[in-house]
């Protein structure tokens, strides 16, 4: 059969596991409309005008925090997550002795955490927009778009090598969480960085989360003239994807260490 | 498929010589042959840190060896060839599967990777699973998921399984029920490689044993004639205290201890001498018992032998 065919398998069931774990689906959902929801009742929902005239409400300016958060959840913390679990529980493993493609089962992994970033993004514009006002913009969809296939492909990647420094099932959330969660607060996620000192944001800018920040805030600007394609923070963030492939390919573990 | 890589054909599923294989300064095998023929239910034993695992995986291709060569099925199962892979299934000590699929699903998932697939039904009568099919992996006790780790591994049709420890942690009667499974398995013509550290397993199914210690192949054959071969018959039985001392002739042949326990090539002559002895004494022999030797007598007798009886839990 072809390999492919076998991947796509992969994600039918994949999806089935993932829904019927309640837990991990209701907050993998609902983290992303809470933080909308909190924003709004913490900063307001006021209309924000630009020289032109036009109003925008506020909440316009926190989907794509929220959206940063939403893809790291679903790829790189999920895949991170998913992999150092079920290779502790000897599922690679088996998956390893039957003719499937190692490439296969991964590539199955990946995608269904990648259509999950899709419908996390799609549920919290969909929310913002029906419940706060949220522009959705028309002129950047296209970088947009593209920032977000980048964002997603780097942080499946990511999530994939770091499974290389995770050394059981245990240590997964400890190791997951300290990798990213300190890159969330300094990358203009939520928090606008105007204020901190430049050696803060410098080594910001060495990781890839701060380049997926801007490069999303740009690309849903409703006040953005051009295009918005930051073609400096894609390139950034592409450094790392090759980099995690690498990584993978040279370190990945089919079985827990010993 | 390609079958490029396939070696000289043999007469022997499973075919190794001289393996050999180190971690490091630590010989986990050291020089072994192995044959097992096609149809064969084959055991692998020996003591925890044996080398049997080892060399089961490196047999299944999740190893790589030091030395020495290995065909199964004709294939080098390092070659990680499909073609291979497609004809064996594999029962791991500890493998998992999806916690959140049900039973059916998780066959119907493996079954998915195979050209042909046995069918779902046969395969849940074969491991006694069919009431549990709609059940969630995670709803099912530690014996009905190592049933479904054999599903799972029948699930291609293979020629030939291994099963690694298969039934460690059953309760006596599911110990029944899955070595029925694997006569089941023998009588459909598959080769079966199984290892265990219980001999009357071992007794029960293998037509061949190996007995492995520290690296090493200390024994093989059948495991009747194995436990027979070179052995004595034991005669054991207590005296009350001040009994008068045992006939010269018996004297040779007792065995160090509390109880008394006389190793014997002639157990009826011994035997003879002895009662002779205690009727003219007046003397009851508590606890009298003949056994012959066992696979198990054997076993702790080679393991004492070359590892001066190290016991691990």
């Amino acid at each position: 059969m072809n390999s492919l065919i076998l991947a796509l398998r992969q994600v039918r069931y994949e999806n089935r596991a993932f829904w019927r774990n309640p837990a991990a689906a209701f907050f993998t959902i609902i983290f992303p409309l809470m933080f909308l929801a909190i924003f709004n009742l913490i900063f307001g929902n006021e209309a924000v005008m630009d020289d032109r005239g036009r109003t925008f409400s506020l909440s316009t300016f926190y989907v794509p925090g929220i959206m940063v958060f939403a893809i790291v959840g679903a790829t790189y913390t999920n895949v991170a997550m998913g992999i150092a679990f079920s290779r502790d529980g000897g599922l690679l493993k088996r998956v390893r002795g039957t003719p499937l493609p190692n490439w296969s089962y991964l590539a199955g992994k990946l995608l269904h955490a990648v259509l999950l970033a899709v419908l996390l993004v799609v549920i919290v514009t969909g929310a913002g927009t029906l419940l706060y006002g949220v522009d959705i913009p028309t002129n950047t969809m296209p970088a947009l778009l593209l920032t977000l296939a980048v964002a997603a492909a780097t942080f499946c990647a990511l999530g994939l090598a770091v499974t290389a420094l995770i050394p059981n099932a245990d240590a997964a959330p400890a190791i997951v969480n300290a990798s990213i969660l300190p890159l969330l607060f300094i990358s203009d996620v939520f928090i606008p960085l105007d204020d901190a000192p430049i050696w803060l944001t410098t080594f910001a800018d060495v990781f890839p989360v701060r380049h997926m920040a801007l490069a999303l805030h740009a690309a849903f600007d409703p006040f953005a003239t051009g295009t918005a394609f930051e073609w400096m923070h894609l390139l950034i963030m592409a450094g790392w994807l090759v980099g995690g492939v690498l990584a993978t390919l040279r370190f990945f573990r089919w079985e827990p260490r010993r | 498929m390609t079958s490029a890589r396939k070696q000289e054909p043999s007469e022997w599923a499973i075919d190794v010589r001289s393996l050999w294989k180190a971690y490091g300064d630590v010989e986990a095998i050291r020089g072994i042959d192995l044959h097992v023929a096609a149809g064969e239910v084959f055991a692998l034993l020996g003591p925890n840190g044996a080398g049997k695992t080892t060399t089961v995986e490196i047999l299944e291709g999740h190893r790589k060896r030091s030395g020495g060569e290995v065909s199964v099925l004709g294939y080098d199962p390092e070659a990680n060839d499909r073609a291979l892979k497609q004809q064996v299934g594999i029962v791991l000590q500890s493998t998992g599967v999806e916690q959140y699929l049900s039973v059916e699903e998780t066959i119907d998932l493996f079954r998915g990777y195979y050209p042909h697939p046995l069918p779902l039904e046969q395969l849940l009568d074969l491991v006694g699973l069919r009431e549990q099919r709609r059940t969630r992996v995670k709803k099912l006790s530690g014996g009905q998921q190592r049933r479904l780790d054999v599903a799972v591994g029948l699930a291609g049709d293979p020629e030939l399984l291994f099963l690694d420890e298969p039934t460690t942690g059953f309760d006596p009667s599911a110990r029944r029920g899955a070595w029925e499974m694997v006569q089941g398995l023998k009588a459909l013509g598959k080769t079966v490689v199984l290892t265990t550290h219980y001999m009357e397993e071992a007794e029960y199914l293998a037509d061949r044993v190996a007995i492995m210690v520290q690296g090493k192949i200390v024994a093989e054959g059948q495991p009747g004639e194995l436990a027979l071969r070179d052995r004595a018959t034991t005669v054991c039985f207590r005296l009350a205290d001040g009994a008068p001392s045992l006939p010269r002739e018996l004297q040779a042949a007792l065995s160090p201890g509390g109880a008394y326990s006389l190793a014997t090539d002639s157990p009826t002559r011994t035997l003879h001498i002895l009662t002779a002895w205690a009727v003219e004494h007046g003397i009851e022999l508590e606890e009298l018992t003949v056994s012959n030797p066992t696979l198990e007598s054997l076993f702790i007798e080679l393991v004492g032998e070359s590892s001066g009886n190290r016991e691990e839990p």
